[in-house]
């Protein structure tokens, strides 16, 4: 399971990373995304980063 | 900035530019219609009279754990991303689309390839042509190693030899270069046969099967060249290949199109034939198209994805994942890669049978943004730069959309052909984008608060994406 933090009126679900990401990223490694819906397009965010594997 | 939206039964908060996402309860929910940057430790001594509904201990406890948040940067966390964008530059070419047959075996009234000669003469690549792609390709790539190259059309297994060859000249030479190549293909299927079954579950990391779900669905648009259906022919062919592939990639893709609003069906139908990874995309055409989906349509595209989004939440056996409801919110791409989405035109080409070079494949044929040719050498440096400066900050609207950081813009090309303006998003799409990212995001959510595990994402081919 991923992180969960419960506090008593909020559950957030995920890291807040972004900003990180942001710091070490940018080095291009990661497929090429379309978002057409000619092939199966997606957005970004359903793809993997390919320095974390 | 934040995004608020109930799905699936859920409140769902996310800051957008922290990418956090948090479920509070009503209390807080209601509470951040009135909250933006910057909180104060102090509760605004008016909030109470503005929730009536609530008592003061809870406005006052929910309050506080806001603030916590905010103070941990997972609250109306600060867009301060211009910056990257301002350095973005070229980037080597490191993904290609190949369109090996501008011609097709299926006439889908739908084809944007318009039934797959791009609005030009049919014809086939020949090897030639592949493997000077391949050389263009390494050439251009500079320092990245992964290169992807997807097979497309038309029907790219009506250039079988031109594929195979492709692929043994990049496998020959590509370890003395130092590269690696990931083949995807798309097809319709018609011509599949054992052999070539067996090479793609061989060589090729992903897979794209186009079908339409419903055999009457499919049938009704994707005709054979005398008007046949196909569906017959099809499914046994994928169902064969899909089980020999081993737990390598694929999609069974669908188009949907007015005529099958009730695509959750499909996807069932899909399932039911025993595939797992599906997709399903809204067709993308002239509005005057008796099967375009329209603005009016909009209301029943997205009750249908509420409906697929429960589908999958409540389903307990025999699940499948749906391609534009996949996000992870925890192991996504980093910040710049999102500001910039598909890199057609600067990481991404394609080239047609000819040689010659556009931002992707659909762009091909649009003389105006040619890029060059593989035989007399040219590649326009101007455009690559131009689309190298092509991102959420440079395009009309992206800026101030919550859904930025997921889209990244959406399809440049779809923007140039509707709104006539690379930087112009299309609306309509849009639309449906955020509708598609709110039931994802609520999948995401489902599965954190049931416990279970991210399922297993399968990459999307190189140039589809
Ligand atoms: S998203 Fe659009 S512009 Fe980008 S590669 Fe796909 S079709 Fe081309
Ligand atoms: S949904 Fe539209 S406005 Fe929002 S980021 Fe995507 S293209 Fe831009």
């Amino acid at each position: 399971m991923k992180e969960v933090f419960i506090l008593k009126h909020i559950t957030t679900i995920n890291k807040a990373n972004l900003k990180a990401s942001a710091l070490k990223g940018g080095c291009g490694k990661c497929q090429s995304s379309c978002q057409s819906a000619c092939k199966t397009s997606c957005t970004v965010a359903n793809q993997k980063c390919e320095s974390v594997k | 900035m934040i995004h608020k939206f109930k799905q699936l039964g859920y409140n769902i908060v996310l800051d957008v530019n922290s990418g956090a996402v948090h479920l509070p309860d009503d209390c807080a929910y209601d509470m951040l219609d009135f909250l933006d940057a910057p909180m104060t430790e102090e509760m605004p001594a008016d909030l109470p009279g503005k929730l009536p509904g609530y008592s003061e201990s809870e406005v006052r406890e929910s309050y506080a754990e806001l603030y916590q948040l905010y103070k941990d940067g997972a609250l109306f966390a600060e867009d301060d991303y211009e910056k990257y964008s301002n350095t973005m530059v070229k980037s080597p070419v490191k993904s290609m689309c190949l369109n090996v047959a501008h011609d097709c075996n299926l006439r889908c009234e739908y084809c944007f390839a318009q039934t797959g000669d791009f609005g030009g003469e049919r014809c086939i690549m020949t090897p030639e042509t592949g493997k000077k792609a391949i050389d263009f390709l390494i050439e251009r790539s500079g320092n990245r190693e992964q290169l992807e190259l997807d097979f497309f059309g038309g029907e790219p297994l009506m250039a079988w030899d031109t594929v195979v060859q492709t692929v043994e000249y990049a496998r020959s030479i590509e370890k003395q270069h130092g590269k690696h190549f990931r083949f995807t293909i798309t097809t319709n299927g018609l011509l599949l046969d054992d052999e070539k079954i067996d090479y793609i579950n061989r060589e090729m990391s992903n897979c794209v099967l186009s079908l339409d779900g419903r055999r009457e669905v499919t049938d009704r648009i994707r005709r054979t060249l005398n008007g046949k259906s196909c569906f017959d022919v099809i499914v046994p062919k994928f169902q064969k290949l899909v089980q020999n592939r081993g737990d390598k990639d694929y999609y069974v893709r669908a188009t949907f199109t007015r005529y099958n609003l009730d695509f959750t069906d499909d996807i069932l139908a899909m399932r039911d034939m025993g595939f797992v990874q599906l997709s399903a995309e809204p067709v993308v055409t002239d509005p005057g198209e008796p099967y375009s989906i329209r603005q009016e349509d909009l209301p029943r595209v997205f009750s249908e994805y509420d409906r697929l989004c429960e589908v999958m939440a409540n389903r307990t056996e025999d699940k499948f994942n749906f391609f534009h409801f996949m996000v992870d919110l925890n192991a996504g791409p980093c910040a710049i890669k999102r500001l910039r989405g598909c890199g057609c035109g600067n990481d991404y080409v394609a080239v047609e049978p000819h040689g010659d070079i556009y931002p992707c494949h659909q762009f091909v044929g649009i003389e105006q943004w040619k890029m060059g040719n593989l035989y007399d050498g040219t590649f326009n440096d101007d455009i690559k730069t131009y689309f190298s400066k092509v991102h959420v900050y440079s395009k009309e609207g992206c800026r101030n959309c919550w859904a930025k950081f997921f889209c990244s813009g959406g399809c440049n090309a779809n923007s140039f052909l509707y709104e006539g303006d690379v930087k112009k998003p299309y609306k309509l799409a849009c639309e449906m984008q955020k509708k598609r990212l709110e039931c994802a995001i609520a999948l995401a959510a489902d599965r954190a608060v049931k416990g279970q595990e991210t399922p297993v994402f399968t990459e999307a081919p190189a140039s589809m994406g």
